[in-house]
């Protein structure tokens, strides 16, 4: 029941992620509606694995492992983003 | 004979020596990565020798854990022809690049030279991976390997201009690879497996993998810059040095391209999709020509050549209502599906040599306006004559690899009752042809030597960049026999 | 049930305030918050190892990467950007984007019942690694190649944002200047809290083998506990010249590869472990990944370094 519960609410959290990336314009919010976009990306996944509970296990391990490693990967694609936003603004400054 | 490390090996020796790249420095970076140049490409040459003889695919488990519970590599013949294409293509641009970013014995480290050879390495590992790996999560892995190398290649210079279209790129290949990732979670949730082949066998349809294959795509694209999501292209593509735009236009958009292929003819094998391929092939059709216009309105060498990418990217997709349209055993789909593979070759050959001799030339010239090149081709005849050479294979003029995979595609066309996409090819063809025509007209009229730089910076650039055209063009030469390789694994999914 | 229902609600709220606020400061702080929301859901979801990733990297570290981002543009006019799209746009984006959603909800609603799950087959093969924790047993041997290729990945990361040096930068220490600050509650912190951490850390590290934890959370609770100090102005970071600093770095996927590679040759299969060493391998790959990805994921917040003007 709460499996289907938060898999709507990833289903909402990622249309909230992908309406602020297309609509804000400051790139920093981008950056961070990227993030919830993200969240509620994984937050599908774990509904997903929490639908496959069984064998003693209170989620399916196979997705549980894989969000782990895409919170990883999407955490690095966010510190390139900054150091690119912050980079950008530097260089704004001197000319 | 268990060939199965040879995918294996393929992709962890780039992954390895760019791992190594970061302790050894600029110079040691550089070293290794001449070093293991030969060996990836003797490794990919292995592959599709195995592959040709066997007729079969090369298979490996990661760890012995057999799909759905482990990974499986898997290179057929579409892998081992762009395996070997990726290898040639990334040492060419290694050797070519030496002179801007090599460092000399006892020279500090330069920013530019540190980054470039792992960033170069990590495109090659992530090109490798997209083309063997047969999981869906292990591929997004490959994107993002190729999104994060891809990225500071653009704005490797530090300028104002490329650092904002770094971020506009970023932007849209972040956006592509969350839309990928959103489909591997549904994908699982519908099927419980991620393997390919599996996923062939499992799908019927279900709600889920359909939207799930169409939010992928619509990633993919972004990624691929297919028309209307190409808006980051040009600028990125022109911006970068020489060497990188050669490896962005030739090869990055292939990788995510490859992966649209998987979803379309692997994932999605028993359900054919005519209606949503013929749009797909629609937007192919738009970027030939609205790409071939903008590249024949273009003031700079390098903008005109990112537009002629954005226009060979939509051949790509002519295969794909081809494909769609008839029985997947049959002599035409045969035709599509080899005309689109060797499209994707000959465009690496012919797009990364273009790219090397608009380099040359706007290092000679010190700018790349195509309206002040003249005196090109009396002080450089060979680098326009590369640039010439690439460009009839862009246009498809026999007996070019360009020519080849187009009139494949013409008669597949043709044969699938789809008499219109073999307009847009023969209209396209003109419109390239009007293009290359400009640049070379430009470059042939006499100019003042003066505004030139007197000595090229290193002979082995023109030799590397022509030897990439002549590739290119010799490609047609091939018997069709040899394009059987391509044809290995793509009907017979099941191990 | 009602609890979830709360739960989700105050997510939902926290991420529409968050893109719809006006200061950059505001919507980060409430993205802080949405990322400590969301770990809870993922308790509720039984995916305890997922809740202490999400709190460590997606509500700490993010957090600290984002504020100090705010606080660098801060003193700056905002670069000018594209203008916003039009009102008409902007609905029009909105229905779009709730079309999305909304057909995500009903697919999601169709997913099969009983779904499809791989947990039997891992249950079955997880006592051949000698791991109790079933999501290190995927980790680090049912699909070991994704950790492998994405420590790599985080290793690039590391690359690409050096590559964004300004010039006259390379080589030194890297990320801006801290602010001094005087005796407040961060410099107390900052001095009390990392052997702490580090002893946490260790222990995380240590029972992931059997019971949630593991290298990816104790690897960024280790960061943050290099990043307080650096954010009180108590040390700096070492020079990207450093070569240790690279070692360091670079040593995990190195080992990871090699043992991958031995694997290969003596059972034929890359990433394969021998009958028996599945266990001792893995701690060792875990011991320096951990190391590896920690200084990884620091120098990922801390940034390229800032020449003086």
């Amino acid at each position: 029941m709460s499996a289907t519960l938060f898999g709507l609410m990833g289903a909402a959290l990622v249309g909230i992620g992908l309406f602020g990336m297309l609509v804000r314009t400051q790139v920093l919010l981008r950056i961070l509606s990227f993030n919830l976009l993200g969240g509620g990306i994984f937050i599908v996944f774990g509904a997903v694995a929490r639908r496959g509970a069984g064998a003693g296990f209170g989620g399916d391990p196979v997705p549980q492992a894989i969000i782990l490693t895409g919170i990883v990967v999407a955490f690095a694609a966010t510190t390139l983003a900054v150091a690119l936003v912050l980079r950008l603004a530097a260089n704004q400054d001197r000319s | 004979m268990d060939w199965g490390l040879l995918p294996v090996l393929a992709v962890m020796l780039p992954v390895l020596a760019m791992v190594l790249a970061l302790p050894l420095g600029a110079r040691g970076a550089e070293r290794m990565t001449l070093a293991v140049l030969p060996i990836g490409l003797a490794l990919a040459v292995g592959i599709a020798v195995v592959v040709q003889r066997t007729g079969a695919p090369i298979w490996h488990q990661l760890g012995h854990w057999a799909p759905p519970l482990g990974i499986a590599f898997r290179a057929d013949g579409l892998s081992a022809a762009m395996l070997v294409t990726t290898a040639m293509v990334v040492a060419a641009t290694a050797i070519f690049a030496r002179a801007e970013f090599g460092t000399p014995p006892g020279a500090a480290e330069r920013r530019q030279a540190f980054a470039f050879w792992p960033l170069l390495l990590a495109i090659w590992a992530g090109i490798n991976l997209l083309l063997v790996a047969n999981d869906l999560f292990t591929l997004y892995v490959g994107l993002e390997l190729l999104t994060f190398a891809a990225m500071p290649l653009v704005c490797l210079d530090g300028s104002r201009a490329t650092l904002e279209a770094a971020l506009r790129y970023l932007m849209f290949a972040l956006l592509g690879s969350v839309l990928y990732l959103l489909g591997v979670a549904l994908i699982y949730g519908a099927t419980g497996t991620l393997d390919i082949v599996l996923l062939s066998q499992r799908v019927t349809g279900q709600p889920a993998v359909v939207l799930a294959i169409a939010v992928m795509t619509a990633g993919l694209l972004a990624k691929t810059a297919l028309l209307p999501l190409h808006l980051w292209l040009p600028p990125a593509h022109a911006g970068a040095p020489a060497a990188g735009s050669a490896i962005l236009s030739a090869l990055v958009i292939k990788g995510s391209f490859i992966l649209v292929l998987r979803l379309w003819f692997g994932v999605m094998a028993g359900q054919p999709m005519p209606g949503a391929a013929q749009i797909l092939a629609g937007l192919g059709a738009a970027a030939i020509l609205l790409g071939s216009v903008a590249a024949l309105g273009q003031a700079r060498l390098k903008l005109l050549v990112a537009y002629s990418t954005v226009a060979q990217i939509g051949y790509l997709f002519l295969m794909f209502p081809l494909l769609a349209a008839v029985p997947e055993a049959s002599e035409v789909a045969a035709r599509a599906w080899t005309g689109g593979v060797v499209q994707a070759v000959s465009h690496a050959f012919a797009k990364a040599a273009m790219f090397l001799a608009a380099g040359i030339m706007a290092a000679r010239f010190g700018h790349d306006r195509i309206a002040d090149i003249g005196g090109a081709g009396r002080a450089m005849p060979v680098t326009l004559l590369t640039f010439g050479l690439a460009g009839l294979s862009l246009m498809g003029v026999p007996p070019s690899g360009g020519f080849a995979a187009k009139w494949l595609l013409l008669s597949a066309a043709i044969g699938a009752g789809q008499w219109w996409w073999a307009l847009v090819i023969l209209g396209g063809g003109l419109l390239t042809g009007g293009y290359v025509y400009r640049v070379l007209a430009a470059g042939l009229r006499a100019g003042e030597k003066s505004t030139m730089a007197p000595a090229p910076l290193a002979w082995s650039r023109d030799g590397v960049a022509l030897g990439l055209a002549l590739i290119s063009v010799v490609l047609g030469f091939l018997p069709l026999a040899a394009f059987g390789l391509l044809q290995v694994g793509r009907l017979d999914l099941a191990p | 049930m009602i609890a979830d229902l709360l739960l989700a609600a105050a997510i939902l709220a926290v991420a529409v305030a968050s893109i719809l606020a006006r200061r950059t400061f505001t919507a980060v702080a409430l993205f802080i918050a949405y990322g400590l929301l969301l770990s809870l859901a993922w308790v509720r979801l039984s995916a305890i190892d997922v809740a202490l990733t999400e709190a460590a990297i997606g509500a700490g570290l993010s957090g600290v990467l984002l504020l100090g981002a705010v606080r660098r543009l801060a003193s700056r006019a905002e670069a000018p950007a594209n203008p916003p799209p039009g009102a008409a746009m902007t609905v029009l984006i909105g229905i779009a984007c709730a079309c999305v959603a909304a057909a995500l909800g009903a697919v999601i609603l169709l997913l099969p019942e009983p779904a499809p799950s791989l947990a039997p087959q891992v249950a079955a093969n997880l006592p051949t690694t000698g791991l109790g924790n079933p999501v290190t047993g995927v980790l680090m041997s049912f699909r070991a190649l994704d950790t492998l290729l994405e420590s790599a990945v985080v290793l690039l990361a590391v690359i690409c944002v050096w590559s964004l040096t300004p010039d006259g930068g390379w080589g030194g220490a890297p990320g801006a200047a801290q602010p001094i600050l005087g005796d407040g509650p961060l410099l107390l912190l900052a001095r009390i809290l990392p052997p702490l951490g580090i002893v946490v850390a260790v222990h995380i590290l240590w029972v992931g083998k059997d019971a949630p934890g593991g290298k990816f959370q104790a690897a960024a609770i280790l960061a943050a506990m290099w990043l307080l100090p650096w954010m009180a102005g108590l040390v700096a970071p070492p020079r990207i010249a450093a070569r240790w600093l690279r070692l360091t770095v670079a040593v995990g996927p190195v080992v990871f590869i090699a043992i991958g590679l031995a694997g290969a040759v003596t059972e034929g299969a890359f990433l394969a472990y021998p009958p028996g060493w599945a266990m001792p391998l893995i701690l060792v790959i875990e011991i320096v990944l951990t190391a590896s990805i920690a200084v990884a994921l620091a120098l990922l917040v801390i940034g390229p370094p800032v020449p003086e003007p």
